[in-house]
This record gives structure tokens, sequence and C-alpha cells, in this order.
């Protein structure tokens, strides 16, 4: 049967994809970062899921105004990177695993998490850069991915409690897929920043801290933090932290954080890097 | 006017609820079409008659062609669709940032520094009320 072995949480700040594709890792800003993510790599390098379920969401490149969905799942073979307008990355085409998304699918909805079902579309730089963060430049990704996108940008975005839930009904499904198959979740976005407005740049490291601290140990203890909270606190975009709860509802009740690394800033952003793994 | 909702407090900020997703739905279907490089190829020939054919509002039009992004989120756009204008003018969102501070003397690299310095502080920017008595 599939397992699920581990969650990781990425910010997937597009400069980061930026500097790998032009060549500016060695910059003395990148490298310290690239010097922090390291350790990560070296993980996923070792534990080689089969699979990558990657939390994240879309920044009008699939998807506009025209269909919103709170909750979606690709489910085609393939998913090629989008045109954000710079032309697409110049990354390797993502290798879905159909069979394992549509049962998923499927376990979802039973499970009355009433997901959009998605056969074709491009994906941005919410889901390539986690896997530019994990995977640097190889020629084609190591693992085959299942997109979940999460409204996080048109308000009401789901809460933090339906988000995690969410992650334990994607559990359930990994637990039952029939493959002998390694599974690693991402959840990605955050941690707290500001892209808009007049209070544009905001960061609040303190609050970051307090969260990852307890999305880790006791993750009950943030369920309840409103979307209006995540505003203020965390700035407009930082309720992408959502989304880490989602890889966190799918994981053990406990789990060993064996990497963490944060930066303030990459970008406009405050980067949180951690690794979770089930103890099981 | 919908009823005050308590995100309306936090200062500098346009949460993109239904009244403002209603209201700026054209303006940011205009710049999701920038995805396409054909569009991006017809805006650049001539933007005002490019905008034309979206039903946008004068002021939404104006906004656009000022590149008042300030003005573009009042008037119901979103910071992921009006950044498709910054990265069409090849504008990075550190320099949407800096010009969107409220702040006119407020340059790229004064916006750089307050990154690099740890961000605009949260402290005395969670609220309106706090702001005011700061």
């Amino acid at each position: 049967m599939a397992k699920l072995i581990a969650g990781i949480g990425t910010s997937h700040i597009p400069a980061i994809g930026a500097a790998m594709d032009s060549g500016k890792t060695e910059e003395a800003y990148w490298q310290s970062l690239f010097e922090g993510i390291q350790p990560a790599r070296d993980w996923m390098a070792e534990k080689k899921p089969e699979v990558c379920i990657i939390v994240y969401n879309d920044h009008a490149s699939a998807f506009s105004l025209e269909a919103i969905s709170t909750f979606a799942i690709g489910v085609a073979d393939e998913f090629p990177p989008a045109d954000e307008g710079y032309g697409p990355r110049q990354v390797p085409t993502v290798q879905g695993h159909s069979r394992f998304a549509w049962h998923i699918a499927e376990s979802l909805i039973l499970d009355d998490f009433d997901m959009t079902i998605i056969n074709k579309m491009p994906v941005d730089h919410g889901l390539t850069v986690p896997l530019s963060v994990m995977y640097d430049q190889p020629a084609q990704w190591p693992c085959q991915v299942i997109p979940v996108c999460v409204n996080v940008i048109q308000y009401p975005q789901p809460s933090g409690k339906r988000c995690y839930n969410l992650g334990k009904a994607i559990r359930r499904a990994v637990d039952s897929f029939d493959e002998d198959i390694n599974v690693v979740i991402m959840g990605t976005g955050g941690m707290s920043h500001q892209l808009q407005g007049e209070r544009a740049g905001v960061i609040n490291t303190e609050f970051d801290k307090k969260w990852l601290n307890a999305m880790v140990e006791d993750p009950q203890s943030i369920l309840d933090i409103s979307r209006t909270e995540y505003f203020r606190e965390a700035g407009s975009e930082g309720i992408e932290l959502v989304m880490w709860l989602i890889m966190r509802g799918a994981l053990d009740a406990d789990v060993d954080e064996v990497y963490r690394f944060t930066r303030v800033p990459v970008s406009n952003t405050h980067y949180g890097l951690t690794v979770l793994e089930n103890q099981n | 006017m919908r009823e005050t909702r308590d995100y309306d407090d936090i200062p500098g900020t346009y949460i993109f609820d239904g009244e403002h997703s209603r209201a700026g739905y054209h303006l940011n279907m205009f710049c999701m079409s920038l995805n396409e490089v054909v569009n991006r190829q017809a805006f650049a020939d001539n933007q005002s008659t490019y905008l034309d054919r979206y039903p946008m509002t004068v002021e939404q039009k104006t906004a656009v062609l000022d590149r008042d992004w300030l003005a573009m989120l009042r008037l119901g756009g979103n910071i992921y669709y009006t950044f498709k204008i910054a990265v069409f003018d090849q504008l990075s969102m550190q320099h949407v940032a800096a010009l969107m501070s409220g702040n006119a003397a407020m340059t790229v690299d004064d916006f750089r520094q307050m990154m690099l310095a740890g961000g605009r502080p949260i402290d005395g920017n969670r609220s309106k009320k706090e702001q005011q008595h700061g």
C-alpha cells in the first residue's frame, strides 16, 4: 500500500525560481538561501519518494476569475509549466500519477470534500518553485506529482480547520491506495508577507515562529485562527499558511521535525522551510 | 455598500472579497489576458485600443494607463492580476511594492533596504486604530 512518509512546508516565492533559472544562485543574497535549503535537498535525495502531493495555489495562471474552486486536484498524466508573462519557466514538464490522483479525488469526494477535478492545466511557480527548492535543476523531476490547488486569493479562503481536515482525508486516501510507493506531501506558500497596498512588505517573524512551532507540535491550537487574524498578523498573502495545515493534517499526530530553515527576507517574504517525518 | 467587516480596519490592505471581485472582474480579466504572448504584443502595439476590448470603467482604464497601482487595487484589482502589468513593464514586485507604499518618496532601493532590515514592521501597522494612536 502507499505510505505517507513525510510532509514538507516551503514558501513558493517566484524569485527563488527566477534566481535558479537565470544562474544567480552564487550571488551572496541567494547563496545563503540555497545553503539553508541544501539539507532538505539531501534529505529528499535520500528518501526518493515516488510521488509528491503538492498543495499550492495558482496565481491567475491556470485559473482566472471565470471559475473559482476552493479545492481542486489535478488528475492528468502531465502538467506543463505555465506562461506567467515571461514565457514558461524552463523546467521539466511535471509528470502526474493519474490513477493515484483519481483514487484520491474519489476518496475525498466520498469523504465529503467536494473537489474540482482537473484534467488539463498548466502549473505556475506555486508548484514548480517547491520542486526547484527540493530537487534543484534535474533534467526530469525525480517524482510524480499530484497537484492540489487551494483558493487563497478570493475571500473567503477555506479556514485553517477545513484545510487541516482535508489533509486528514488525503491521508485516508493515501493509506488506501494499492501501490507500494512512498509519498511526501508538501504544503507551500507563506510565511508572513503582503504584496499589495500601502502596507506592502509587512513581515511578522514573531507570529511566524509561534505559528510554525504550533503547527509542528500542537496543530489543534492554531486551527481557529481567523482569516482576519492571518491578514492582520501575517499580511494579506500570509493566509497561504493554511495550505501548510493541509500538509500537517495528512501527517501523524506526532511528527519529528528533522529540518527547519527560515530567512527574512526572500523577496518580499519571510521564507520558511520545514521537513516533518512520520514516526512509524 | 456591504456591512462593515473586521478586516476593514487593517490599514493599507485591500481584501479581495465578493464586492471587490465584482467591481474588478473586467480589469482583472484584462490583466489575465497578458498571460498570452499574442495579447502582450497587441497591448504593446496600442495600450488604449487594447483596453477597449474589455468593458472596464473609464477610471479603471485610466488607472492602468497611468500605472496607478493603488487606484487599480481600489477599483477592484487584485495584486496577482495587476502584477501582470508590472511583468509586462519589466518591473519587479519590489518596484510595485515601493510605488504602492503610500509614501511617494519611497524608492525601490528604500523598499529593498526595508526588506533587508526585516520588512515593514508589524507593530503600528495592525489596525487603523493602532496607526492613529500610534
